[in-house]
């Protein structure tokens, strides 16, 4: 599996740390932190997540994958997918 | 049901092995049952068994969407141990292991179940310390344990890497009673045994939704083979549990990642029992037909896609080559995949879910084929009496919220790392 990182271009995914789904938003109050920390989608299809280019930029990046083939359909850096 | 024993074999074998019985009917979806079991693996048909043998509740579906055993259940790397540290789980996993001891006379049907011994090797004194630990924790449990130095360690298996740079093996936590067992044929013995006492097993039927009643309660499943009725239905389909509880409008604290496996040519024996390696995450063991079968950790990344990558199996070849250089030297055969439920802590959940008539068997992350028994055991329990069994009770799908987590590796609410 190949990795697109927005800065250093097409990299072997064992170059990365997968963090996982991108979705869940840290909650502004204590009642929303069980859904946070421990429940997930865990989607079977297109699912955007946080993948952290350990060995090369250490960008924080949002790659879009399908978890069903590992087909990548694009990467932007987290900083910009924030926004 | 036509009995397993040596006349049954000489019997067949002068007809030319050519009259043995179907060893479990395939049955077709009646309209109605007290319990549906949506999956049919080894917890799925172990959980219809105990449900007909010790409770006498025997008017069952279990429905599975491909064919009986093919999912975790017939990809495992076939380990069976009781060497758990954590209240929650010492009991529970020495009850499926004296489950597995008396198993074959249960179903009477040859489980190839080979008490080998599981041997965790050490690699450093803070190690052997947390290993001194668990051993102590298990034998406080009845469960057998025994802390080996290096000289032990080096006449039960001489060929490791002992004197390695960076990880010297320095002894071992060794539990005699572990082994391993044949996956395909507990998955049949489970089928003949349930088939036999009534219980349907319905092939190609893929669970796609639920009836609920006005209260929302769970009266039924809907199937590619059409609606089935019932007002219990259990949910035991490792991995793919978040998929079936999304239908149900359930999130779980569950996360489903790959997890691949590797078997080398048939080799004469060499490995005793099975072997892990303390420093890393590589385990190997070897089977009857003598191919090496091993594995490591699982690929990182959440998947359904039943194969994995080829940085882990760098990893896990590199894991072997550490412990012991010899497996460099033999083929390897075949590898594969299987879609694994991570827990959040690490630890099953066998519980009913907020919604009324459905009930969980999920999370078994990387480590449920030896739980087989007492999975089936405990969640028939649960369907029948509606009361978690005692050694399950710690399995609750509430704890993450109530902070009781179960994380017998002390590495965190990561899915990945376990
Ligand atoms: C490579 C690998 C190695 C492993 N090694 C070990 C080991 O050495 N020791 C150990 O203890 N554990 C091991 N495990 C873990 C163990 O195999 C699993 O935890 C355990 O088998 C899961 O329970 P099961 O047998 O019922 O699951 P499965 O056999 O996966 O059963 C679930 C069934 O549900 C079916 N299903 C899914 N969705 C639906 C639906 N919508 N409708 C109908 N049916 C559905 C599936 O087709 C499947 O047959 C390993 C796992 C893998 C992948
Ligand atoms: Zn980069």
């Amino acid at each position: 599996m190949r990795i697109s990182c927005p800065y250093c271009g097409d990299r072997d995914a064992h170059e990365f740390v997968h963090r996982g789904d991108a979705a869940p938003r840290r909650p502004t109050s204590d009642d929303g932190f069980y859904d946070y920390v421990y429940l997930r989608d865990n989607i079977a299809g297109p699912m955007r997540e946080h993948w952290y280019h350990a060995q090369g930029c250490r960008n924080w990046i949002v790659v879009a994958r399908d978890t069903r083939n590992h087909q990548m359909s694009g990467a932007v850096l987290a900083r910009e997918a924030s926004r | 049901m036509t009995r397993f024993s040596i006349f049954s074999l000489a019997r067949n074998a002068l007809s030319g092995h050519r009259q043995w019985p179907r060893t479990w009917r395939d049955a077709a979806p009646r309209e109605a049952y007290d319990v549906v079991i949506v999956g049919g693996g080894g917890h799925g048909l172990a959980t219809a068994y105990y449900l007909a043998k010790v409770h006498g509740i025997t008017n069952v579906a279990v429905i599975e969407k491909a064919w009986i055993g093919g999912g975790n259940a017939g990809r495992n790397t076939t380990i069976i141990r009781s060497n758990y540290g954590l209240d929650g789980n010492t009991p529970f996993y020495e009850w499926s292991m004296k489950l597995w001891e008396g198993l074959e006379q249960d179903l009477n049907y040859n489980a190839m179940i080979s008490q080998r011994g599981v041997l965790n090797l050490y690699h450093s004194d803070g190690q052997r310390d947390a290993f001194a630990r668990r051993g102590n924790a298990m034998r406080l449990h009845g469960v057998d344990a025994d802390l080996l130095d290096q000289t032990d360690v080096r006449r039960l298996a001489p060929f490791l890497n002992f004197d390695h740079a960076r990880f010297p093996i320095m002894g071992g936590l060794l539990q005699r009673r572990g082994g391993t067992a044949r996956h395909d044929a507990v998955v049949w013995g489970y089928a003949r045994g349930a088939s036999d006492r009534g219980v349907d097993i319905i092939q190609n039927c893929e669970l796609t939704g639920f009836i609920r009643d006005a209260d929302g309660a769970i009266v039924g499943v809907e199937t590619t083979r059409g609606t089935i009725r019932a007002n219990k239905v259990g949910v035991a389909v490792a991995g793919n549990s978040s998929r079936v509880a999304a239908l149900a409008g359930l999130r779980l604290p569950i996360e489903s990642h790959v997890l691949q496996a590797f078997v080398s040519e048939a080799l004469k024996p060499v490995i005793p029992g099975v072997i892990t390696f303390g420093a890393g995450h590589f385990y190997i063991s070897q089977s009857d037909k003598g191919g090496l079968v091993f594995g490591g950790d699982i690929d990182g990344y959440n998947s359904y896609a039943s194969r994995g990558n080829l940085p882990t199996v760098e990893d896990v070849c590199e894991g072997g080559m550490a412990l012991m250089p010899m497996i460099g030297r033999a083929r390897l055969l075949r590898s594969w995949g299987g879609i694994v439920d991570m827990s959040m802590d690490g630890s099953p959940i066998i519980d009913r879910s907020p919604i009324d008539g459905l009930y969980l068997n999920a999370g078994w992350c990387y480590g449920g084929f030896k739980a087989t028994p007492a999975s089936g055991w405990a969640f028939a329990h649960l369907l029948a009496t509606g009361q978690p069994h005692e050694t399950a009770a710690a399995y609750r799908l509430d704890r993450f919220a109530t902070g009781h987590l179960i994380d017998e590796k002390g590495q965190g609410a990561q899915p990945n790392l376990h």
